[in-house]
């Protein structure tokens, strides 16, 4: 009993922690539609400056640092994209590329990086009511309550500023960019600032994840744009679609449920967990597919019929 | 109000597929001229259109707005001042924002330092509603419903009022009705009238509708491969007729007008 609530408390640490990454995806992907593939190297770019960081003394100030690093990737994928004409995905790719180098940097130069006894926003928490009746229950539930809370406040802050005049313009470029040029305003500025914040997101998570773990590793990010679409899929499965702040709660909703599907998988076995990044993939492409796949069989099925009909 | 002079645009400069489009154009309106444009298929009537619009830059000549030249102005900045319609009723909108977020958007164009993180507020949402309900299609009740949910002449109408929520100095219309049904089209032409007789907005519409070139507005354009080949207004064109017009076309151009939506129409 103890061990499942132990598991249940991990899968919501690390379901909060990831869902700013599938909060980064609803922004670019789902907004403004762009499959932002910078992401991958995002993550570790964010983990990778939030431990480097950690690593000198400064945790708290490493969250910001990381996030800015994000903000950074995310605008040379946005200035390729926008100014050099480069074919958004593309540009997504030769950013994540460039990153591998620019990771291993901020890493020293190693393919991995480590917290020893070093001190972590989650430990600098912990001991926040020391000595006071609270310190036994806060002891317990400290990183998952300061995870949930970094991850509502940024998504708070993203459906308020989805609801200013900037952000709706970020929300009608993904829609009609005639209509945004017609209301005087450039489409790349608004792809620029929502690339750069939907990587800020994305290094947010980095960090928050490379603290927690107290390690990075260059490895850390693979795949991570198709888990936080998956994500964002399945929780836009649960909670719908209509309306921003259901999209931000949804990404929320999506990710601990991954999370808990990833911790049954890891502890029942009933796939290798080797094998999630396939089925999540497959998942994933499956979800995308399914509109053009439903309207093939609608087609195949009157052509069925036409024949029948025809043959008599 | 509108000055351009000697403009001209090939595309597809050294291909096969190379067309001047427009061609050493030159045209001046007065502030509240009202200038309807008819021509062949490929005239470049909508690259006339597109080049006042700064959809690309012209490849020689200049064009000069209220006094400003805005010939290397880009696209985004000149709609501060350039409303804009298209024949595709879902072109101006963004399908997935409601009403009220559009007109927010259009809105932008009021203010040069309307804080970027400042919200829609509540005095904003009144006029919005008082400027829907000017439209009489009940719009007003349904500002919080996705424009997506709206039909093409409903759409058209929106279009409309947000290109000219903020008075603009001048009004492009790209053949605005000729996607919609004939009773919304006259609905929304009918409104187009109002709206441009009230705030005395300047405006260049394109047309293939001959009856509605002459009958609308102050003055009628026609063109040919890429130049205006007519222009008629005061008396001259009050008392001209369809008939008189394509007689004076071929005069102008040594062909008669093959434009097959123009002739169908009739």
């Amino acid at each position: 009993m103890g061990s499942i609530l132990l598991i249940s408390q991990t899968a919501l640490e690390l379901g909060f922690q990831y869902a700013l990454v599938a909060m980064a995806l609803f922004l670019s992907y789902r907004i403004l539609d762009i499959a932002d593939l910078t992401t991958d190297g995002t993550f570790v770019l964010g983990a990778a400056v939030s431990v480097t960081v950690t690593a000198a003394g400064h945790p708290v100030l490493a969250i910001p640092a990381a996030m800015l690093a994000g903000a950074c990737a995310g605008f040379v994928t946005a200035f390729l994209q926008t100014r050099m004409g480069v074919p958004s995905i593309l540009a997504g790719i030769v950013t994540n590329t460039g990153l591998y180098t620019v990771n291993l940097m901020a890493m020293g130069w190693k393919s991995s990086a480590s917290l020893m006894k070093k001190d972590t926003v989650f430990s600098l928490a912990k001991g926040l009511f020391a000595g006071t009746p609270l310190d036994g229950f806060w002891g317990q539930w400290h990183e998952l309550i300061l995870s949930a809370a970094v991850t509502i406040l940024a998504g708070v802050l993203l459906y308020l500023f989805l609801g200013t005049r900037l952000g709706l313009s970020i929300r009608a470029t993904g829609d009609n960019r005639d209509m945004v040029r017609a209301s005087s305003v450039n489409p790349t500025f608004t792809i620029t600032v929502g690339l750069c914040i939907a990587n800020a997101l994305t290094g947010l998570s980095g960090a928050v994840v490379g603290q927690y773990q107290r390690t990075v590793d260059m490895g850390s990010g693979t795949g991570i744009v198709v888990i936080g679409l998956a994500c964002l899929i399945i929780g836009e499965t649960v909670v719908g679609r209509r309306g921003m702040g259901r999209g931000v709660i949804a990404v929320m909703v999506g990710s601990i449920i991954y999370r808990f599907i990833y911790a049954i998988v890891f502890y029942t076995k009933v796939v290798p967990v080797d094998c999630l990044k396939l089925l999540t993939a497959a998942v994933v492409a499956l979800a995308i597919a399914a509109p053009t796949i439903k309207a093939g069989a609608g087609l195949q099925k009157r052509k069925l019929a036409a024949l029948r009909k025809g043959g008599r | 109000m509108l000055r351009i002079d000697n403009i001209s645009k090939t595309f597809n400069p050294g291909t096969v597929n190379e067309k001047t489009a427009l061609d050493r154009l030159s045209l001046h309106l007065a502030p509240g001229d009202f200038a309807t444009i008819i021509g062949s298929n490929g005239a470049g009537k909508s690259t006339l259109l597109n080049a006042v619009a700064g959809s690309f830059f012209v490849d020689s000549g200049s064009i000069t707005l209220g006094g400003e030249d805005v010939t290397f102005t880009p696209n985004h900045k000149r709609s501060r001042v350039i409303g804009r319609l298209f024949q595709d009723p879902l072109r101006g909108t963004a399908p997935s924002l409601t009403i009220e977020e559009n007109l927010a958007l259009a809105y932008l164009r009021s203010s040069e330092g309307t804080a970027p993180l400042s919200r829609i507020r509540k005095k904003d949402k009144e006029f919005f509603a008082q400027q829907l309900k000017l439209l009489g299609m009940g719009l007003e009740d349904r500002m919080r419903q996705p424009v997506g949910l709206l039909s093409g002449g409903q759409r058209q109408a929106l279009t409309l009022l947000m290109a000219t929520l903020v008075t603009p100095r001048l009004l492009l219309l790209d053949e605005h009705t000729a996607a919609l049904d004939p009773a919304t089209a006259e609905k929304v032409l009918e409104l187009t009238r109002a709206i441009v007789a009230e705030h005395h907005i300047t405006c260049l519409m394109v047309t293939h509708n001959m009856r509605q070139a002459l009958k609308l507005g102050s003055r009628t354009l026609m063109m040919a491969d890429g130049r205006i080949v007519l222009d008629v207004s005061g008396q001259e064109r009050a008392g001209m007729t369809v008939d008189d017009l394509l007689r004076r076309f071929k005069t102008g151009t040594g062909h008669d007008l093959d434009n097959d939506r123009m002739l169908l129409s009739e």
